[in-house]
């Protein structure tokens, strides 16, 4: 891994080996890819990114992985950056754009963290790679090692969404569900991965994995003619997107892609029912206090998030705001996105559009900059929280009067006698 | 009362190796205190100078974060299993 100097702990700073490891022997801080900054920005540029893949390892300049390694590719990344010009209408925003990342491979953000988990792992030689769940990573993790012949061990709380199990499981991983919620799902697998040799994407490989989030920010910067926009929206569950869409950031500038420090607030949604960093961040300190999560947001639903504490900070140091939306908000911010922008998002999603409306309406968009908001998971995959609340506009009996007889009782006559044929 | 602290690789070194210590405690606070007098710098490592949990370490009483029960003061039945694992990770 010819980037990687060493790992370092993101607290004491002490220094490690590149291993298959995540946390500081000392104070169990976490570990992070130590780059040689210099020596990027001498090779790194603009032109030489847009000639690249297009694809999250254009950007591999910035990512913990040797030029010389065969990647786990499965096509992640380059996902439209859409102007919404409607939604932004409907909030008051001036200048709205959304990351589609329901474009990857599994439809989901997820898969950026895991090409390069996986791209790792077999690198170091694991036969058998892992993950603690919520359902997005689970589907992701699955993909990649189908592609690459690896086995796989997907653990996920018993009560997650049956698409989500059903889009783990066709790839051919072992699909464990855990009766017990994510925090516990999490705690077995740091168990697990103490006395297995196995690749766990989200703990052991962490360090690796994490790094793949940055290709948010790189994305979003370039498709914005290498400028930052000025605002970002990001959901969070363990907060370790929020800060790794941050650190990304600043990484573009330190190696002279970006010509001046960006100055992005990064704003930070999650669900009422789940909203510790939330909670930590409007309490004025960084300790996050757990919880015990109740959301339709099941991906979002870690009650104990290892990256809390930074994203906190990271909101607050850069200026952004914190919104948690009730479950009623997630399913009314879903139906907005549909019917505004035709794009079907999940319930995190939902999260994500309804904290921007809170925002919005609250005044943090005012200086009329840029918004990025980022839509890390797509609809299919949470179908049924939309159930029962969403069905046939009528059902009818096959023949024309029956058909004239619901626009009469839908009473849309006046706006159909507009209809012109071409 | 007689319990089994659950030590993370990332500290065996402190223990000789020993991947569970058998304590007789009837509070966190206890077995800590005890297994600190063994072994001081495991004690370091999982309390900070305020004598709180640190922030990047998870104590489990069973099943359960002892965030959720008393924290450092949860007392302990025999027989019970306490588990330390780093705090970072999932997500």
């Amino acid at each position: 891994m010819a980037q990687v100097r060493e790992l370092r702990c993101r607290e004491c700073e002490r220094t490690y080996a590149v291993a298959p490891i995540h946390v500081c022997d000392f104070c169990f801080g976490p570990l992070e890819p130590v780059y040689d900054y210099d020596a990027i920005a001498a090779s790194v540029s603009r032109a030489g990114i847009e000639a690249g893949p297009r694809t999250v390892w254009r950007y591999r300049a910035l990512l913990p992985i040797g030029d010389d390694v065969e990647r786990v590719d499965l096509g992640t990344g380059c996902t439209p950056l859409i102007k919404a010009d409607n939604l932004a209408r409907e909030l008051g925003i001036k200048h709205l754009y959304l990351k589609n990342d329901m474009a990857n491979p599994t439809h989901s953000f997820k898969d950026r963290v895991v090409t390069v988990a996986l791209t790792a792992a077999r690198a170091m030689g694991f036969t058998t790679v892992a993950c603690a769940s919520t359902g997005n990573l689970a589907n992701s993790v699955a993909a990649h090692a189908a592609r690459v012949g690896l086995r796989a061990f997907v653990f996920i709380p018993a009560d997650l969404e049956e698409a989500k199990i059903i889009t783990t499981a066709v790839y051919g991983a072992n699909v464990v569900a855990v009766k017990g919620n994510y925090d516990q799902v999490n705690r077995l697998c740091s168990e697990i991965a103490q006395t297995r040799p196995w690749g766990f994407v989200n703990v052991n490989l962490r360090p690796f994995y994490s790094e793949g989030s940055k290709t948010l920010a790189f994305e979003v910067v370039e498709q914005m003619g290498w400028e930052a926009p000025e605002h970002i929206v990001v959901p969070a569950a363990s907060g370790s997107l929020l800060t790794k869409v941050h650190r990304g950031l600043s990484e573009l500038h330190r190696v002279g892609l970006l010509d001046a420090e960006p100055t992005t607030s990064i704003h930070i949604a999650q669900a009422e029912g789940c909203s510790p960093i939330v909670a930590a961040f409007r309490s004025g300190i960084d300790h996050i206090r757990p919880v015990k999560p109740q959301t339709i947001a099941k991906s979002l639903a870690i009650g104990n998030p290892a990256d809390g504490y930074y994203a906190a900070r990271v909101v607050r140091k850069t200026e952004g705001t914190a919104e948690a939306v009730t479950d009623d908000e997630i399913i009314a911010g879903i139906r907005l996105l549909a019917s505004t922008e035709g794009l079907f998002t999940e319930t995190a999603g939902g999260v994500t559009i309804a904290s921007l409306k809170r925002m919005a309406a609250a005044g943090a968009f005012q200086d009329g900059g840029r918004v990025v908001a980022l839509l890390t998971g797509m609809g299919l995959k949470t179908a049924e929280a939309l159930s029962g609340r969403l069905g046939p506009t009528v059902e009818i009996q096959p023949d024309l009067e029956a058909f004239r007889q619901a626009l009469d009782f839908l009473e849309l006559e006046d706006d159909l006698r507009e209809d012109k044929r071409p | 009362m007689s319990v089994r602290l659950k030590v993370p690789t990332q500290l065996r070194q402190l223990t000789g190796g020993a991947p569970e210590l058998d304590v007789e405690a009837a509070s966190i606070r206890e077995l800590l205190e005890k297994v600190g007098g063994d072994h001081p710098e495991l004690l370091e490592r999982v309390l900070d100078e305020g004598g709180e949990i640190r922030r990047f370490v998870n104590l489990y009483v069973g099943d359960e974060d002892v965030r959720f029960l008393e924290g450092i003061d949860t007392p302990l039945k025999d027989g019970e299993v306490v588990v330390i694992l780093p705090a970072v990770a999932g997500g």
